[in-house]
């Protein structure tokens, strides 16, 4: 299985989840940087969290245009999967590639912390390792992780099993307490109609190794690696 | 040419740095505000002559970068 991570101005968790990948694949997957379109032919490609081009216009606005998205919107098209966390996940809604878009904290405030999440479905290659509605704990840091669409949106991403992640309390009840920032229905990260391209606000990357305080989000990588060895 | 681009959130998106805004005027002893949206105001100087086409492209500029059509409405305003 080959990897990339495309590494915008600003990106600044590409190298966390570059650890990441290259502990469960047993090798480094590619960095490209985002002027690149002509990177190798890989199985995964990571969209990673930061503040590219500082956050200017709108999360996600500009690097959603740069040369390197403009292939992985087309590799995504022929199915290439694409995890794109937290910065990633807004440039993919600006890219086209996710419905929806990730507006300012409902609070205002810049909120990091763990979350608890419910894994929705263990029916795609991006959560395989979980259980059905297991939760898990992964921490977020993000300002702009407000996820809306429109109601007839969300109707259909919640019919047709297209929600991922939801935020919840530690025993799984959805409830607007466990919520860090106003998403619409607690949704914390979404799949495309494929189910090739999962962008969610959480931080897989951030709790991977034993050594960082848990492994909750090492099994996102893993489920992934195994599915595309 | 040059052109003002105001970028607005759609009605019925939950603005909560115009909340904000609103709750801060209140303080200030600005009672009689019900409510604020806050939106962008974009600046642009184009070499374009024919307002028509001025328009066009920026309407396109608006649909491809400007604006989030998920979440935002545009108006041009053609200055001069």
């Amino acid at each position: 299985m080959d990897a990339a991570v495309i590494v915008f101005p600003g990106s600044n968790c590409d190298r966390d989840i570059k650890v990441a990948l290259a502990q469960s694949m047993g090798k480094e997957p590619h960095m490209v940087w985002h002027r690149d379109a002509d990177f190798p032919k890989v199985d995964l490609i990571v969209l990673p969290g930061g503040f590219s081009y500082g956050d200017y216009l709108r999360c996600g606005a500009m690097a959603a245009h740069s040369p390197a998205m403009r292939e992985v919107v087309a590799r995504a098209g022929k199915g290439t999967r694409v995890l794109a966390i937290c910065n990633g996940f807004q440039i993919a809604t600006e890219a086209g590639l996710l419905p929806g878009a990730l507006m300012r904290n409902a609070h205002l405030q810049y909120v990091c912390s763990d979350v608890n999440l419910r894994i929705e479905t263990n029916q795609t290659e991006f959560m395989a390792k979980y259980r059905p509605g297991q939760v898990v704990r992964i921490p977020v840091g993000h300002a702009d992780g407000n996820y809306q669409a429109d109601e007839a949106t969300l109707d259909r991403l919640e019919g047709e099993g297209l929600v991922a992640l939801r935020y919840c309390d530690p025993n799984g009840t959805i409830s607007s307490a466990a919520n860090p920032n106003g998403a619409a229905r607690n949704i914390a990260g979404v799949y495309n109609d494929e189910r090739n391209v999962l962008g969610l606000m959480p931080h897989p990357e951030r709790l991977s190794d034993a050594a960082l305080g848990g492994t909750d989000g090492r099994l996102m990588i893993d489920s992934l690696v195994e599915a595309l060895s | 040419m040059k052109a003002k681009v105001h970028v607005a959130l759609k009605s019925g998106v939950l603005d909560p740095q115009g909340k904000a805004i609103n709750h801060a005027l209140h303080t200030l002893g600005f009672p009689a505000v019900r409510d604020v949206r806050q939106g962008k105001l974009i600046e642009l100087e184009i070499d374009e002559k024919d307002p028509a086409k001025a328009r066009a492209a920026i309407e396109e500029m608006c649909r491809k970068l400007l604006a989030n059509p998920v979440m935002e409405t545009y108006r041009i305003e053609l200055v001069e």
